[in-house]
């Protein structure tokens, strides 16, 4: 079933060999096996209670408490960002976006890194008079201002509108394209991953069925005769049968 | 297109039905001078009784005894003496019941092993009124400032330790979770999440603490002292003067109301990041 990734770069970033998690009895991920190129932007698409959550948990190291066994090799300069921007409601944006940086000119990344995400001139705000979409540019802000090699994202636009999901698909492929960190980013929207990613995996029942080079150009857009096969191809893949026009 | 908008004004100048205002669900906005209404209320209610005859002299002086009283109490200087012998023990009580609170909190709040040894002890002695404490500590520390500083310290502690504890337990875990994801150092986990988080549960405890303090500091100061406006009152007693009673009980109620105030607007500078219905 699984079709080879084309674009796997020579440098890895993410190795995973036979991981398994399971809650009580129930087996979610089952000996799975996963590399990911340096730079490269994946996206990992399946239906929910799929295991692609727990999976993206396992790489980020949050998932302590949860039985299992398996290799899970991540660079040590690895960030996430959550489906909720996650914001410390008691710290001002810039001291959002800088928690846990180190060095002399921490404050001055941070306001760079704000500036990117459009926010320069907000550093003062407190999180909670900034709008969903404004929370989510902190947040990336802050996983970026590190530099990591590895940038874990959990549905980080689930929460939002659609017209504020677009910008903000617009600005990730920005940053992503001038940072070049490897990205896994968990989806359970098909058209995201295909806008946005080099490559879409697919989870069911704890194991990766598709794995698939995106193959299109910059400006990628619906209409494209393209993305519409890829599109399609992924969403049989997940079992949804679309009818025919 | 443009006719159709030149008729719409017309339409809207139409009577529109009346709709009733939507019920607010919040408290609504605040009155002003609002905190003053009801001890205002207390004190007419009071005049008119002393005035009217209604309340016996001896039984409860009239306001305006208790004020020239208080004029002669501060012009002989015993007014003033004794409230600096209070106010001192109380802040001494305060402050190291204040640290003793928070310290035992986050030994507690952060590590399994804390709250197995801590917890119980404390739970304990929240469960004892402070004045059943004073024979043992009479017997164990005299009757000095000693004794009287350790029964506002045991008053103090226990508020400061419930809601610290409390507000440091009810931390969203996400945000455990995200210090985690950025690798933060313990230090910087403390600082940054802990505290900030656990501030609001700290504050409501001092407000009750503040007041606390001056709770035990009448009870001690009732006993064996020498000093204090606890010790005025008593003497009062003696001599069935109710009017340096009402100064001294009027004092305590302002002490009690002022450092109340001072860690409220505490709470409003620090805790600015929040909205809530109180605001």
């Amino acid at each position: 079933m699984a079709t080879h990734a084309g674009g796997l770069t020579a440098t890895r970033t993410v190795l995973v060999r036979g991981l398994r998690r399971g809650f009580g009895a129930r087996t979610v991920l089952d000996g799975l096996d996963l590399e990911i190129g340096a730079g490269e932007f994946t996206a990992l698409l399946g239906r929910s209670g799929s295991g692609k959550s727990t999976l993206l948990r396992a790489l980020a190291g949050l998932d302590r408490d949860v039985a299992g066994s398996g290799l899970v090799d991540v660079p040590e300069r690895s960030s996430v960002v959550f489906q909720d921007a996650r914001l410390l409601p008691w710290q001002r944006v810039l001291d959002n976006v800088v928690l846990g940086l180190t060095g002399p000119d921490a404050q001055e990344r941070g306001r760079a890194a704000l500036a990117e995400v459009g926010l320069a001139g907000r550093e003062r705000a407190w999180p909670n008079e900034l709008s969903g979409g404004e929370q989510q540019r902190v947040a990336l802000a802050r996983a970026l201002v590190s530099e990591p090699d590895l940038l874990l994202a959990d549905e980080p636009f689930g929460a939002l509108d659609a017209l504020t999901r677009l910008r903000m698909h617009e600005l990730l492929r920005e940053l992503c394209t001038r940072h070049r960190p490897a990205v896994l980013l968990v989806t359970h929207d098909v058209d995201e991953a295909v806008t946005l990613a080099d490559r879409v995996l697919l989870i069911d029942d704890g194991r990766l069925t598709v794995d698939i080079a995106i193959d299109l150009p910059a400006p990628r857009s619906h209409r494209q005769p393209r993305f519409l096969a890829y599109r399609e191809q992924l969403l049989r893949a997940l079992g949804v049968d679309q009818k025919e026009d | 297109m443009t006719a159709s908008v030149l008729t719409r004004p017309q339409t809207a100048a139409a009577p529109l039905p009346t709709r009733r205002a939507r019920r607010r669900l919040g408290p609504g906005p605040a009155i002003p001078f609002g905190a003053v209404l009801g001890p205002l209320l207390l004190l007419a209610l009071w005049s008119i009784g002393s005035a009217a005859g209604w309340l016996d002299s001896r039984t409860l002086s009239a306001p305006w005894t208790v004020v020239t009283t208080a004029g002669d109490l501060i012009a002989s200087g015993r007014l003033q003496d004794n409230l600096a012998v209070s106010a001192q023990r109380a802040a001494l009580g305060l402050g190291i019941g204040t640290v003793l609170g928070t310290v035992l909190a986050l030994v507690s709040g952060l590590s399994r092993w804390g709250e197995a040894l801590l917890d119980g002890p404390v739970q304990i002695k929240r469960a004892i009124p402070g004045v059943a404490l004073i024979p043992l500590l009479v017997l164990w520390l005299g009757i000095g400032e000693q004794m009287k500083v350790t029964t506002i310290v045991l008053g103090v502690f226990v508020p400061v330790y419930i809601h610290t504890h409390n507000g440091l337990r009810s931390i969203d875990s996400r945000y455990v979770e995200l210090g985690e994801s950025l690798r933060l150092r313990p230090a910087v986990f403390l600082r940054r999440i802990v505290l900030p988080g656990a501030l609001p549960g700290f504050l409501l405890g001092m407000r009750f603490a503040v007041v606390g303090a001056w709770l035990s500091l009448v009870v001690v100061e009732q006993i064996n002292s020498t000093s204090g406006i606890g010790y005025m009152m008593d003497l009062a007693r003696e001599y069935g003067q109710t009017d340096i009673i009402i100064v001294g009980l009027v004092l305590y109620g302002l002490l009690g109301l002022v450092s109340d105030g001072a860690v409220r607007l505490v709470q409003r500078k620090a805790l600015s990041w929040r909205r809530t219905l109180a605001d």
